[in-house]
This record gives structure tokens, C-alpha cells and sequence, in this order.
């Protein structure tokens, strides 16, 4: 039992940014303790069980996944800073992923081989392949990892080499959903990051999912020493003379420490320091991008219905991409389709049951006020119009053979992003506004996590580990 | 403690931060970013390593003097010997 009254660091949020900065600070001898209110472990990419079965939030893919021998990259920088060998993550790359418009406007595919989708393109669209190479050649020479680099609208950089508005949505359709929190538009530093993320890079995942990934965090923050305190929230930050003093618990208990480090997002982290007195002269506003995801477990691989060829599939109606808060509370129009079975597992790690997973943007109001009954009644209606306009995207199959093949079904909403991660209106990607130095108004709080602006969770990893890193560790 | 045996202390840490780098034909006087993939965080991770494991402080504008392993044995061998007999 962990009972201690301080600490040299507390840390909100035993997601993959709270669990990284927690390795790094105790392997270097700090005494730290990191506090969730939740019962597990993960954050936006976590787990949770239902009638014996463990299904994955968040995670579709480990991004940024490059093969042993490459390095210099984010994979490679946080094993190597969280002293992680990666057979332990078992990673497997993904079979291969496809951005597909209309359904029958255009199609391209790609793979953990960046070639295939230069050649994809040079197919889909001859006139754009030099366009497409010099905006490539400008994304891998982008520091996009710079503490103070100056925002600029990833679609003017694009546009200044592509010229086809259609490409143009085709390439912001996977990056926009994988990592943007701000609608239409993005920084260039995290169209970059996403980019090298995605294409540049690659995806893999491991045969249990973000278990995996937990686990190994887990083991290594507790053979470092670390403390965590689980259903154990921090209500608001304790502050004196405009300094963080410590934290008082949702159980009213109070723990003193030198540096609080919180995942907790900027308007969440802004409104503990305002619970404790120091409101944020300008405070951030939440994200406005949130999502619905429908899971159905099948009692065959989805190779088994024809789905053999596609990891991910990222998918738009028609010929443009809208990536905002939508009017309804889904935009069924465009969508993420995750199919986990098709992962390059080695023998014997094939997944027992088949899962169909797809993503689409939800409006986080409705999902929110709605009194459960209706709630309930919600979910079923647009489980059926999401996953109905998802498959337009896929190989056809009959109703009745997906009915036939579904032994259960689950789907989450912005409801239950807020319930079990705390993100005011269900922001999965956190607010617009991202806060890269992770400076707060208390000197001795920092933010790490998605509003500090490294995405994905390699990035939310890398995240936990720079600000720990540039914050506590570097200052001796 | 001799400059060979700091050397093999430095490479036994350089060792647990970039298990994945090949450290059988390093050589002494050439610069060490020059020869493997190490960029600023590893360096960061050698400097808080010397630390945590020996009690040797390496202030930031020394930093350089860890360039090489030469360069290391003969910044750090004089820390070492310095340090108090551990008991």
C-alpha cells in the first residue's frame, strides 16, 4: 500500500504519457507516485472487459512502427529511453491500409513500405507525383519535434504542391483522423508528425493489442521504483505563493510534492490549478473533435468474409473530406474501419475471435445529454448507419452473413471517453491549442500527454518522457 | 581506476541505453556520435547514468568533454578517483 504523504513528482494520468514520464523520472532515483482515478490503466488507450472478452479503446495501430535496424527515429527513441528491448512489445506490421473515396472515386493504398503509396500515387494521379514527391521531401525535412516552432496551415504548405483538391483530402483523411484535434486545418508540425507517423513509418500492433504495451510499461515503472495509486483522483492542485504545493485527493487527502506533471489535458489541468486559486488568465478551450467507435466480434477471421486485403481503411463519401464536429451526432460520411486479424502475426499469435472495428466523428453534445434510456437507444440506431456506411468501403458481404458471423457487438461514444478519461466533450485528441514547452500559470506544473502536442501514442510516450526529461531531470 | 576501465564503464552504460547499437569496434578517438546513432537525449541518458550509477556529475558545459571515448577517460578517470572509497 502506498501511503507516503510526498513526493519529489506527482503525476495525473496513468496514461501512455504518465506512465512514460513516471519510468524515466524513477529510474533516475525520484520519488514519484502517479495518480488515476479510474480503475485501469491507459487513458485514451486502454482496455476494458465485458463478458469475458477484453476489448481494446483507442488503439487501432501502434503508428511510427519501424523494423529493427532503423533508427533515429520516435519508436526507437523511447525504447531506448524507456530502456525497452522490443521483442517485448512483440510488434507485428500491418498486412496493409488503403485511403478510399467515393466508394469508386479513387482508391490508394499503402503499406510499412513508403513506396507503395509513391507508386499508389504516381497511378491514381500522374499529373501530382512531382507535386507529391516535393511536399515529401519538405515533411522529412521538417523539425517537427522543436520546442519553438512556429505554427503554420498544413493545407497552404500542401497546397503549395498539390494542386488536386482530391489528393489533397486524401492525404489529410488518415492524417486528420489519426491525431488532429483542430477541424479543416492542422499545424504543419503535426500534419509532419503524423505524416512520418502513418506513411513515412508505418503500423504495427501487438497479437494481445495495448495489453501488451501496458504491461511492459507497467513492469518497468514498477521495477524503477515508481507508485501509482489507482480510483485515486487528484480533485484540484494545491498552491502556495503561485506555486504548486502539492495535490489534494477526491478523498480530500492531501499530498505534498516538489513537481506535478499532468496528462490530464490543458482545460482539465487549467481547472484543477483554478480549483486551487490560480485560474489561467487565458484558458484553453476544449477540443472539439470527438468519436464514436462500433466493435463487433465475429466468430471468424474477417479474412473469412472476403476482408483479407485491408489492416485500416480510412473512408469518405464521395470526392472531399470534412474533418469537423458534426451537425448529427455521427457524420457516418467518412470513417476509420479497423480489421485487427490482419496484422502479420507470427504462428500461433492469430487473434481467436475476428473483430470489425469502425470510427466515425461524433458530436459530443448529444451523446453527453441524452438520459440513458435514449442513450441506449441512440447507440443501437447509429451502431447501424455507421457500420452500413463503412462497409460500402469494403468488399461486399450480405447482412445476413455479417448478422450470422456477429457474437457480440459493443460500441463507445463521447460519453464514454469523458466518463473514463476525464476529456472535457470526449476530445480524443485533446484541445486545438497545443502547449509544447507543457508550461502552465504555476511554475512547478507542467502538462504532458495529447495538449502538449506530440500525437499518437508513441508520441504521447515520447511526450511523458520529454517534458519529465526537460523539466525535472535536466534541471539536476 | 585506470582510463581503460573508465572506458568500459562508459560503454557499459552506452551499452544499456542503445542496446541497439554494434559497441565491438568503437574506436577510442574518434568521436562517438560520429560512429554510432546517439543524439542529444542519449548523451542526456550517459551524463544522468554517470550519476545515478557512480556519483560522478557531469555539469552541463562539460558536456563536450564526453565526446570520444578518449575524451571521456580523460575527463572523467580524475572524477572517479576523486570520488570517496565506497564502503
Amino acid at each position: 500500500m502506498n501511503t507516503r504523504s510526498h513526493y519529489d513528482v506527482v503525476i495525473i494520468g496513468a496514461g501512455m504519457a504518465g506512465l512514460a514520464a513516471g519510468i524515466r523520472l524513477a529510474h533516475f532515483g525520484r520519488e514519484v507516485c502517479i495518480f488515476e482515478r479510474h480503475n485501469a490503466v491507459g487513458g485514451l488507450n486502454g482496455f476494458y472487459s465485458r463478458d469475458g472478452r477484453r476489448y481494446d479503446v483507442g488503439l487501432h495501430a501502434l503508428t511510427n512502427y519501424v523494423p529493427p535496424g532503423v533508427k533515429g527515429t520516435p519508436l526507437t527513441k523511447l525504447l531506448r529511453q524507456l530502456r525497452i528491448d522490443r521483442d517485448e512489445l512483440a510488434l507485428r506490421g500491418q498486412v496493409g491500409s488503403r485511403i478510399a473515396f467515393g466508394p469508386g472515386v479513387a482508391d490508394l493504398r499503402f503499406t510499412n513500405d513508403f513506396q507503395m503509396l509513391e507508386a499508389e500515387v504516381a497511378r491514381a494521379f500522374p499529373a501530382q507525383i512531382d507535386g507529391f514527391r516535393a511536399l515529401v521531401a519538405a515533411v522529412r525535412a521538417h523539425d517537427e519535434v522543436s520546442l519553438a516552432a512556429a505554427p503554420a496551415s498544413a493545407r497552404e504548405v500542401v497546397r503549395r504542391h498539390l494542386s488536386d483538391p482530391l489528393l489533397e483530402d486524401m492525404l489529410f483523411c488518415p492524417v486528420m483522423f489519426y491525431g488532429s484535434p483542430t477541424e479543416r486545418d492542422m499545424d504543419f508540425s503535426q500534419f509532419v508528425i503524423l505524416f512520418k507517423a502513418l506513411f513515412l513509418e508505418g503500423f504495427a500492433r501487438p497479437a494481445e493489442g495495448v495489453r501488451r504495451i501496458l504491461r511492459v510499461l507497467l513492469a518497468k515503472y514498477r521495477e524503477a521504483g515508481g507508485e501509482r495509486r489507482m480510483k485515486c483522483g487528484v480533485r484540484r492542485i494545491v498552491l502556495r505563493d503561485g506555486r504548486a504545493a502539492g495535490v489534494e485527493l477526491d478523498d480530500g487527502a492531501l499530498i505534498t510534492a516538489d513537481h506535478v506533471l499532468s496528462s490530464a489535458g490543458a482545460p482539465e489541468t487549467e481547472a484543477l490549478l483554478s480549483a486551487g486559486g490560480l485560474p489561467t488568465p487565458r484558458p484553453t478551450a476544449p477540443g472539439r473533435l470527438s468519436f464514436v467507435e462500433t466493435i463487433s466480434v465475429l466468430d471468424r477471421p474477417p479474412a473469412a468474409l472476403g476482408w483479407a486485403g485491408d489492416t485500416i481503411v480510412f473512408f469518405s463519401e464521395g470526392r472531399r473530406f470534412d474533418y469537423v464536429c458534426p451537425a448529427a451526432p455521427v457524420d457516418v460520411r467518412s470513417g476509420v474501419i479497423c480489421l485487427p486479424n490482419n496484422f502479420a502475426y507470427e504462428p500461433g499469435e492469430a487473434l481467436a475471435e475476428g473483430w470489425f472495428r469502425v470510427t466515425s466523428l461524433a458530436r459530443p453534445e448529444d451523446w453527453a445529454a441524452w438520459p440513458e434510456p435514449e442513450y441506449r437507444a441512440r447507440k443501437q440506431e447509429w451502431f447501424g448507419a455507421v457500420q452500413a456506411s463503412a462497409r460500402r468501403f469494403l468488399p461486399p458481404v450480405p447482412d445476413a452473413d455479417l448478422a450470422a458471423a456477429t457474437v457480440a457487438t459493443d460500441m463507445f461514444t463521447p460519453r464514454t471517453i469523458t466518463r473514463f478519461t476525464g476529456h472535457q466533450r470526449g476530445a480524443v485528441y485533446g484541445s486545438g491549442v497545443k502547449h509544447r514547452r507543457g508550461l502552465t500559470a504555476a511554475p512547478n506544473v507542467y502538462l504532458c500527454g495529447t495538449d502538449q502536442g506530440f500525437l499518437g501514442i508513441v508520441g504521447a510516450m515520447l511526450s511523458g518522457i520529454s517534458m519529465a526529461n526537460h523539466h525535472i531531470l535536466q534541471r539536476g | 581506476m585506470t582510463k581503460d576501465d573508465c572506458k568500459k564503464l562508459v560503454l557499459d552504460i552506452i551499452a544499456d541505453i542503445a542496446p541497439d547499437e554494434d559497441l565491438t569496434n568503437v574506436r577510442p578517438d574518434v568521436r562517438l556520435r560520429d560512429q554510432l546513432q546517439l543524439d542529444s537525449m542519449d548523451f542526456l541518458d550517459i551524463v544522468m547514468e554517470l550519476r545515478k550509477r557512480h556519483g560522478i556529475e557531469v555539469p552541463e558545459a562539460d558536456y563536450l568533454q564526453l565526446a570520444s571515448l578518449d575524451s571521456c577517460a580523460e575527463y572523467l578517470t580524475p572524477k572517479f578517483n576523486a570520488l570517496p572509497a565506497r564502503g
